[in-house]
């Protein structure tokens, strides 16, 4: 797929000298959903404001489809779509006035039969003519979402999209993000929440300090990083590792009821047919076998802990 | 130029106008009516003419650009303030529209607000005193250029503004004892001499004076005076919307 959003060598510095960002570089592709993951204050609004237009950048550049967003700004904003992370609306105006005027500000003629398009798919259509104070917080998001959309933009920003929603709107907000992949909107998503990226990402990047510590396709990463453990789970408790086990990763867990064995996926032998033998054969009788996959959220922790000890 | 754009922001805060009517139109109206009962009724049957006028038509002019002026200032000001306020400046800044046409759309609504609700003054004059206009096509243009400056000027104020407290500063501490000392009620001939020469330092004196002339064809100060003073206000304003749009001042970080 061909790039349509370039970060170069991006910094921001604020007045004090707090650098926001530094040197960030990053190529987005067409149609791909990235998610860009980092703790509060980690650069990833800074960064967004910037590709934005709402910060100035103090060096690099950025092109949304080969177009700088200072020297052709025009160009690279009207492909843009932002959907901040502040649910800020005029509480008094009519939910498809709203939407509208932001089509309007986007240069884009009025053409009520997008609007209404953009409307329908967020379902918001019963609701065209009600004042946005008359809605709930998750219909308000949905606001934010259609305005953004409205001028029908090539990238779609979302700056935690999902901060502070519940599970059914946060579902809710995902079938969105799959269904504008569909249409080939690229869209870039700012978030904490490790199981949003791991359930939408194609792509993620870990953003920490200012600093992209990593971007990569999310199932490699998960792969390349990801640790299994094996939990066996015992008919009797354990106090100690019995010694015939000493020679494999092994921790005990649930009050000595399991015991936890950490594996290598791409290892060649995962050590779990002559692992299970010897627990046979230290008469530990078993009431269950189960694996489990470690989560992005593991492997977010221990980048940037990582970082941050590099760092010390 | 991004006309649609310019055209988006207009509508929006002219719909903001109309929806607000009560607040936006009646409120002045019934204040300047009020004047008129006051003023031009109540207390002007005891004033004799003023430089020929009778008191009741002499301070029209007055009312109408007290009104404009005020109008222009808090509609601009607050016009561009409220989106910083609730946070919806964002769109506007990531919208693909440069900062000229930003003030275009909401200056120039500011400006037709104001100059709607002072052709509403003037029309509910006729109804309290006998009125004639010398100059129309000067006292349009007085008009015009004196919304469209003052709107500038608010603009200014609202993207200064940090809080609503800095929005009403200046139109309650410097606005409005300049144009209630600037000859609104009153000529500035008939201050004593020392308060003539104070009031020469009143930018807004030029002002109604011109818009005075355009009426009755009698003013405080030279109609070409009166020119270059609306003329050089509407420079400043424009010299410090260029600067803002140039440095990004109080918008852009």
């Amino acid at each position: 797929m061909p790039t349509i959003l370039s970060i170069k060598n991006l910094r921001k510095s604020y007045k004090g000298g707090f650098e926001a960002l530094k040197d960030v570089s990053l190529d987005i592709e067409e149609g791909e959903i990235i998610a860009l993951l980092g703790p509060n204050g980690a650069g990833k609004t800074t960064l967004i404001s910037t590709i934005c237009g709402i910060t100035m950048p103090t060096s690099g550049t950025v092109t949304v489809a080969g177009h700088d967003i200072i020297s052709g700004f025009r160009a690279a904003r009207s492909m843009i779509g932002l959907v901040p992370q502040e649910i800020a609306l005029e509480q008094f105006e009519k939910v498809i006035n709203s939407v509208r005027f932001s089509r309007g500000l986007f240069g884009k003629p009025r053409m009520d039969g997008v609007v209404e398009d953009v409307l329908k798919r967020l379902s918001l259509w019963d609701k065209r003519n009600a004042q946005i104070l008359e809605l709930s917080g998750g219909m308000k998001r949905r606001v934010l979402i259609a305005k953004a959309l409205a001028h029908e933009p090539r990238v779609l920003f979302l700056d935690e999209p999902t901060a502070g929603v519940d599970v059914e709107l946060r579902k809710d907000m995902w079938g969105i993000v799959e269904q504008l992949r569909a249409d080939g909107v690229t869209t870039v998503l700012t978030t904490h929440y490790i199981e949003e990226a791991e359930a939408i990402a194609d792509r993620v990047g870990v953003i920490n300090k200012g600093e992209i510590l990593l971007v990569e396709d999310k199932d490699k990463l998960m792969a390349r990083m990801g640790k299994k453990q094996l939990e066996v789970q015992l008919t009797a408790q354990l106090d100690v590792i019995p010694d015939a086990l000493s020679g494999y990763d092994l921790a005990l867990g649930d009050g000595g009821n399991t015991l936890i064995y950490s594996y290598d996926t791409k290892s060649e032998r995962t050590g779990i047919t002559r692992l299970l033998k010897d627990v046979a054969d230290a008469g530990l009788s078993l009431r269950d076998v189960v694996t489990r996959q470690s989560s992005l959220e593991d492997i977010f922790v221990t980048l940037v802990s990582e970082k941050g000890e590099g760092d010390q | 130029m991004n006309g649609t754009a310019i055209a988006a922001i207009y509508r929006n805060e002219m719909a903001r106008f109309f929806r607000t009517l009560a607040q936006s139109f009646i409120s002045p109206v019934l204040s300047a009516s009020l004047y008129f009962v006051v003023f031009g009724a109540a207390i002007g049957s005891r004033i004799d003419e003023v430089e020929g006028v009778s008191y009741g038509a002499f301070i029209v002019p007055g009312l109408i650009m007290l009104t404009v002026m005020t109008q222009a200032i808090s509609n601009a000001s607050f016009g561009i303030y409220f989106p910083k306020f609730i946070g919806t400046f964002n769109e506007l800044l990531s919208a693909p529209l440069n900062f000229l046409e930003i003030v275009i759309g909401y200056a120039g609504a500011a400006a037709t607000k104001s100059m709607f609700i002072g052709i509403i003054i003037l029309i509910t004059s006729f109804f309290f005193v006998d009125l004639q206009i010398a100059h129309p096509m000067a006292m349009l243009a007085f008009l015009v250029l004196t919304c469209v400056s003052f709107a500038l000027f608010g603009f200014i104020i609202g993207i200064w503004a940090g809080n609503f407290e800095q929005l009403q500063l200046i139109p309650l501490l410097v606005i409005t004892p300049l144009v209630f000392l600037g000859g609104s009620f009153y000529s500035i001939s008939m201050l004593p001499p020392v308060w003539q020469t104070i009031s020469m330092f009143n930018p807004v004196v030029y002002l109604i004076s011109g818009f005075r002339w355009a009426f009755f064809g009698v003013a405080d100060v030279p109609i070409g005076l009166s020119l270059l003073a609306i003329g050089a206000f509407t420079a400043a304003c424009l010299g410090v919307v260029a600067f803002i749009f140039k440095t990004g001042w109080r918008i852009r970080q």
